[in-house]
């Protein structure tokens, strides 16, 4: 499978993320910037974390308003998996492609350690190399990760089985509601994580819990 | 010169914890009678126009697109 990663100013996990995709694959993604008007054919867009604009206005507002979310919302809608993560999952909900939005911590701080995340969708493109239930390790570090959304669409992305990750055993470092830590669109493709996954892949990140969502992603069989 | 104020405020019932945060600050600096504080942005926007219904139509759009994140703000619009 071919992937490519969105490339923003203010963005500082895309060597991570490159590294990440490039080590479960076997292969580099491509790279897009923020100007490019057309996404090269691939199966997977990655948009990773960091602080796009600098957070101006609200973390991830003016990245979702440029020339390249335009392309990923096209081949969004011809079903091509995009993953956004931390910034990038604050990119996808400021750009319309997942519902809800992504508030200030509720305790203020800046949150950068490990959490549990609880697998609450397994049946999903991003997660079937994990088991429904499982308790994996992750890292997060953010400022806005605190997901919110209005009444009617939360009881929807809860029945409709949208909520992919939880924060578990008492983790939640952000106030989410529901404790819910990572999405996905209705149509399945489209998926955004507060934590970082890529920052778990190999044993020397202390863990490896993070490789299956890569291999789920890129069709890599467990 | 069009000259137009937008405010952004949280919606009812979003919890805002800067809000929060500045209510009991207040309170330590001994301002009794403080109730609830609720923190928005504001936006002094120029317009080169004399056309005021446009220039409204606009600036609700540019609401609509980017000042506001709907999903959780509302917005006001002052014309001066």
């Amino acid at each position: 499978m071919k992937s490519a990663v969105v490339l923003l100013p203010g963005l500082n996990r895309d060597r991570d993320m490159i590294a990440a995709l490039t080590k479960v694959s076997g292969n580099p993604p491509l790279t897009v910037w923020q100007t490019d008007t057309e996404i090269p054919d691939v199966d997977l867009i990655v948009i990773p974390g960091g602080f796009s604009y600098g957070d101006y206005l609200r973390c991830g507002a003016i990245a979702a308003r440029m020339p390249v979310m335009r392309a990923v919302a096209e081949k969004a809608a011809k079903g091509v998996m995009v993953m956004g993560v931390c910034n990038g999952f604050q990119i996808l909900l400021e750009a319309g492609l997942l519902p809800g939005a992504l508030m200030r911590n509720a305790s203020l701080k800046f949150v950068c350690r490990e959490v549990k995340l609880q697998v609450a969708n397994a049946n999903t493109a991003f997660t079937r190399n994990y088991a429904h239930g499982q308790i994996i390790r992750c890292p997060v570090a953010h400022h806005d990760g605190n997901f919110f959304a209005d009444a009617e669409t939360l009881s929807r992305i809860e029945g409709d089985g949208q909520v992919v990750f939880r924060y578990a055993e008492g983790t939640n470092p952000n106030g989410a509601i529901n404790d819910i830590a990572g999405i996905v669109s209705t149509s399945g493709n489209v998926f955004g994580l507060m934590p970082h996954p890529e920052n778990l892949i190999e044993d020397a990140h202390g863990g490896s819990d993070g490789r299956a969502l890569f291999e789920s992603a890129l069709g890599i069989a467990a | 010169m069009i000259k137009a104020r937008v405010t952004v405020t949280l919606k009812n019932g979003v919890l805002d914890p800067q809000g929060k945060a500045i209510e009991g600050a207040l309170g330590a600096l001994g301002f009794d009678g403080v109730g609830e504080v609720r923190q928005g942005k504001v936006f002094d926007v120029e317009i080169d126009s004399a056309d005021h219904a446009r220039a409204e139509l606009q600036l609700k759009e540019m609401c609509e697109k980017l000042l506001a994140n709907t999903v959780i703000e509302d917005y006001s619009i002052k014309i001066a």
